[in-house]
């Protein structure tokens, strides 16, 4: 088990290194002069950019400026922002509120997916299971900025039961209705994917045994029903997690969320190389971070999955 | 300047109007107070892209910090005229020769003297080209400023603690009226010993000061307080003012909406059909100095500086129907251009010769399309080039199709994905098509439209466009010392560019704002940023 941790960090560390130099190179790439853009309307004068160019250095060829980037990494350097913000502040700022945000929405879609899910996989057929069909329908087709906008406007704007955007420090209170946007399409999608999960190990034969054994209802839907058919869901939901965590651009934009997706959207816009690129990386090693647990996770819920070496 | 980056908004709030028809009341705030003068206004804005230094803020979110927190010697009043902020007088007989005398005791608010040297210094740092100022090109006209090398402004000579004279290269009269632009706002002496520690915790002398060393949260808000050590005739008239930065406008108007935000000076596009029914008398809907047009540059075939690029250039001015674009697209957000300037700055003319080029007119313009054709026969598309992330493709479909269907000629839009690509584009001369070019005056003077923008080789002169007379008309009208025979000088030289149209003007934009209902007395500058010390709450 250990080796098989330490092997699957070592892996990450070429993709790392990997990543940032696709990243920075597609930066780069990005067509456009982003210290142009700094003066908005305006030309500034040659030899002002000049030393602009020098400073971020710009001036130097695309090779050059990756490794001097990648240099300060190891110093613990990020580079900073035009602003002139250091990129770790902004890391350390961010990520916290996002975190929150994503753990928040992971809670809602999880536990309300699987006990809707289970309720209605047990129903099948019945009115539950039809409504909840439905609606789950509904919310998968619906794009996440028409959730958010209807959202704010009637419980913000018109029930005034919470607040239409995120005010200072990102409280929790604040973050329940963007955490709500956020957790709807995948908690409709969590929904169907329980029911379906519990209607096939339902029918299955140990479940026929388990009931023929004279077991309770309460120990079968738990233990024999509801564990085995939680892998695809653990699978589901930690995959979603994992998205969470690298922001969602759209609702924390909507809702003035200072997370993640809203800050690298506006660094992408800008054209600020470092920001982005750390911003990525930071994702990246999430994402493996993420994946590392889930095929752990596995292993707990089917003793069959094992990782041995 | 102002870059409109979203849009989405539209279809969600038509959702959401359908599913709440009924009921308005508005989210409750918490707010107890009432009538008092402590209370804390809100209001919008978005990050600074740069630290907070006045010679390196060039940008609306950063501005509107500043012009808080620092006085200078001038201010601008709701109406643009300025007034006497730390000066007590600012004297020349020449238009190039100016006396500046600094009012006794006034401090910022760490204490440190406003003085002759706080502005010296501070001028210096701003036009010293090592120190990479953004807003540097503010002293070009100082004697002793260069571009290209480290070079102080030997024009600026302290006479005494209080008194200092600016000596310009060549006779600017609009100069006093640029003063009160925060490029020329003083620095304390403490900022000068780190000034990237100054930038992310700014002590300035206007009528607000931050509220504490971490005032700045970076992409949330900045939370400024009354300062007490400010005597001019900005006095805060509130608690304070806190600034909420969003990333989307259609965010900063929901809050408006919801109560959580006092005032808002930029109501998002999609709103455009709905805010006047949703804020009803607290809707806000006037011109600003911004000017909107698109360059045609002289390089362009059949678009030269003679008589067919001329013809041409005037054809496609009367094919464009301004009022109808501005109602339809634009809800009425837009006012038609009659001019190259904006008609809240002191000198505005609706009513110069030539401007009629400007309205529409189908048969003149076809006329003079045919008398072109006569000349050189047109073969190709027009094209108009813009930045597709500021949401200008609605209008620029619109003035295509009224070319095409006036002028029975190709035209369409030309869109580059990025804003930093079109500018890349349109620096480096690249572009083979008409562009987008947009204006927002820095001071309220009419020379601020024409001169960076026209003169021969003059820095934002994109296509290229010189005119001998034009130029002697701007040098004439800055020569002078009497600004009425200024601004007239500078209205001969509009009717040029009304003649050689190096750039069609479409239209001014409004500030389109709105403002809470526990707020009284919201007024909005010539730059479109409300007069916060105004405001009062209850």
């Amino acid at each position: 088990m250990a080796g098989y941790i330490l092997r699957r960090l070592l892996q990450a560390i070429p993709v790392l290194l990997g990543t940032t130099f696709l990243i920075y190179f597609m930066v780069f790439a990005m067509p456009g002069d982003p210290l142009l853009a700094l003066f908005g309307d305006k030309t500034p004068n040659p030899a002002l950019l000049e030393r602009l160019r020098q400073e971020y250095h710009l001036d130097q060829p695309f090779i050059v400026q990756y490794f001097l980037y990648l240099g300060g990494i190891f110093r613990g350097d990020f580079g900073t922002s035009f602003s002139g913000e250091a990129v770790s502040d902004i890391l350390a700022r961010t990520f916290p509120v996002t975190i929150r945000l994503a753990i928040l929405a992971l809670i809602i879609e999880f536990v309300g997916g699987v006990l809707i899910g289970l309720y209605s996989g047990l129903r099948k057929g019945k009115l539950f299971d039809g409504t909840a069909l439905i609606v789950s329908l509904v919310f998968i087709s619906l794009p996440i900025f028409v959730i958010a906008f209807v959202g704010q406007y009637v419980f913000g704007i018109q029930l005034g039961w919470a607040r239409t955007t995120v005010s200072t420090g990102a409280p929790i209170q604040d973050l329940i209705l963007p955490a709500f946007v956020l957790a709807s399409i995948s908690l409709a999608q969590l929904i169907r994917l329980t029911r379906a999960s519990v209607i096939e190990t339902a029918g299955l034969d140990f479940v026929r045994t388990a009931y023929g054994k004279g077991l309770s209802r309460r120990r079968i839907i738990p233990v024999h029903i509801l564990r085995n058919s939680l892998i695809p869901v653990v699978t589901y939901a930690a995959t979603d997690f994992g998205v969470l965590l690298v922001g969602a651009t759209v609702t924390e934009g909507i809702f003035n969320v200072p997370g993640v997706g809203r800050t690298l959207y506006q660094a992408i816009i800008r054209g600020e190389g470092p920001t982005v690129v750390s911003f990525v990386t930071v994702m990246v090693l999430i994402y493996l971070v993420v994946n590392l647990v889930v095929d752990l996770l596995y292993g707990l819920l089917d003793p069959r999955i094992r990782y041995v070496k | 300047m102002k870059k409109r980056r979203y849009g989405i908004g539209a279809i969600a709030l038509i959702a959401a109007s359908a599913l709440a028809l009924s009921g308005c009341a508005a989210g409750g705030s918490d707010d107890s107070a009432s009538g008092d003068t402590s209370a804390v206004i809100t209001a919008n804005g978005s990050e600074p892209q740069n630290p907070l230094i006045p010679t390196n803020t060039n940008e609306t979110g950063g501005g509107k910090i500043l012009d808080s927190i620092f006085a200078g010697l001038e201010y601008y009043d709701a109406t643009g005229a300025p007034q006497l902020d730390m000066a007590e007088s600012i004297d020349t007989d020449d238009s190039q020769t100016f006396t500046i005398k600094v009012k006794a005791d006034q401090t910022f608010s760490n204490g440190d003297p406003v003085d002759a040297d706080s502005f010296i210094n501070a001028w210096q740092y701003g036009a010293l080209l090592s120190n990479e100022q953004l807003n540097s090109y503010f002293f070009e006209d100082i004697e002793g400023f260069s571009y290209d090398a480290d070079s102080p402004l030997t024009g600026l000579t302290k006479v005494d603690d209080l008194t200092f004279t600016v000596k310009l290269k060549e006779a600017r009269s609009d100069f006093p009226l640029r003063l009160g632009y925060s490029a020329f706002y003083p620095l304390p002496k403490s900022a000068f010993d780190d000034m990237e520690a100054f930038g992310q915790n700014p002590v300035g002398n206007g009528p607000y000061k931050l509220a504490s060393d971490t005032a700045w949260a970076h992409n949330e808000k900045i939370d400024l307080v009354p300062n007490e050590a400010y005597k001019g005739g900005r006095q805060a008239k509130n608690g304070g003012l806190t600034i909420v930065f969003y990333a989307s406008e259609d965010a900063a108007y929901a809050d408006l909406l919801g109560g959580n935000l006092d005032v808002l000076d930029a109501v998002p596009s999609s709103a455009f059909g709905n805010y006047e029914s949703d804020l009803g008398d607290r809707a806000v809907n006037q011109p600003a100095a911004i000017f909107q047009s698109f360059t045609i540059p002289e390089r362009l075939a059949h678009f030269g500086n003679d008589e067919e690029g001329k013809l041409r250039r005037q054809a496609i001015s009367m094919a464009i129907n301004r009022d109808e674009i501005t109602d339809v697209i634009f809800s009425g957000t837009r006012t038609p251009a009659s001019d190259f300037t904006s008609p809240v700055i002191d000198g505005w003319s609706d009513s110069l010769e030539g401007a009629d080029v400007l309205k529409f007119n189908a048969d003149e313009a076809k006329k003079l399309w045919a008398q072109a054709d006569a000349i050189s026969p047109w073969s190709g598309t027009f094209q108009i080039a813009y930045n597709a992330d500021g949401g200008h493709a609605d209008w620029v479909d619109a003035v295509s199709n009224n070319i095409k269907n006036t002028l029975g000629i190709d035209a369409s839009g030309a869109p580059y994905p990025t804003f930093a690509e079109a500018r890349t584009a349109i620096t480096d001369r690249s572009i083979q098509t008409a562009f987008r070019t947009g204006w927002q005056a820095d001071y309220p003077g009419l020379f601020n439209f024409l001169g960076p923008l026209y003169a021969t080789n003059a820095s934002s002169n994109d296509g290229d466009y010189s005119n001998p007379e034009f130029d002697k008309l701007l040098q004439e009208g800055s020569s002078t010392a009497d600004a009425d025979e200024a601004n007239t000088d500078f209205q001969k030289a509009q009717e040029i560019l009304l003649k050689d149209l190096p750039a069609i003007p479409l239209w001014y934009s409004n500030v389109v704002g709105g403002y809470g209902e526990n707020v009284q007395n919201v007024e909005f500058g010539w730059n479109s940023v409300p007069l916060f010390y105004e405001i009062t709450k209850n």
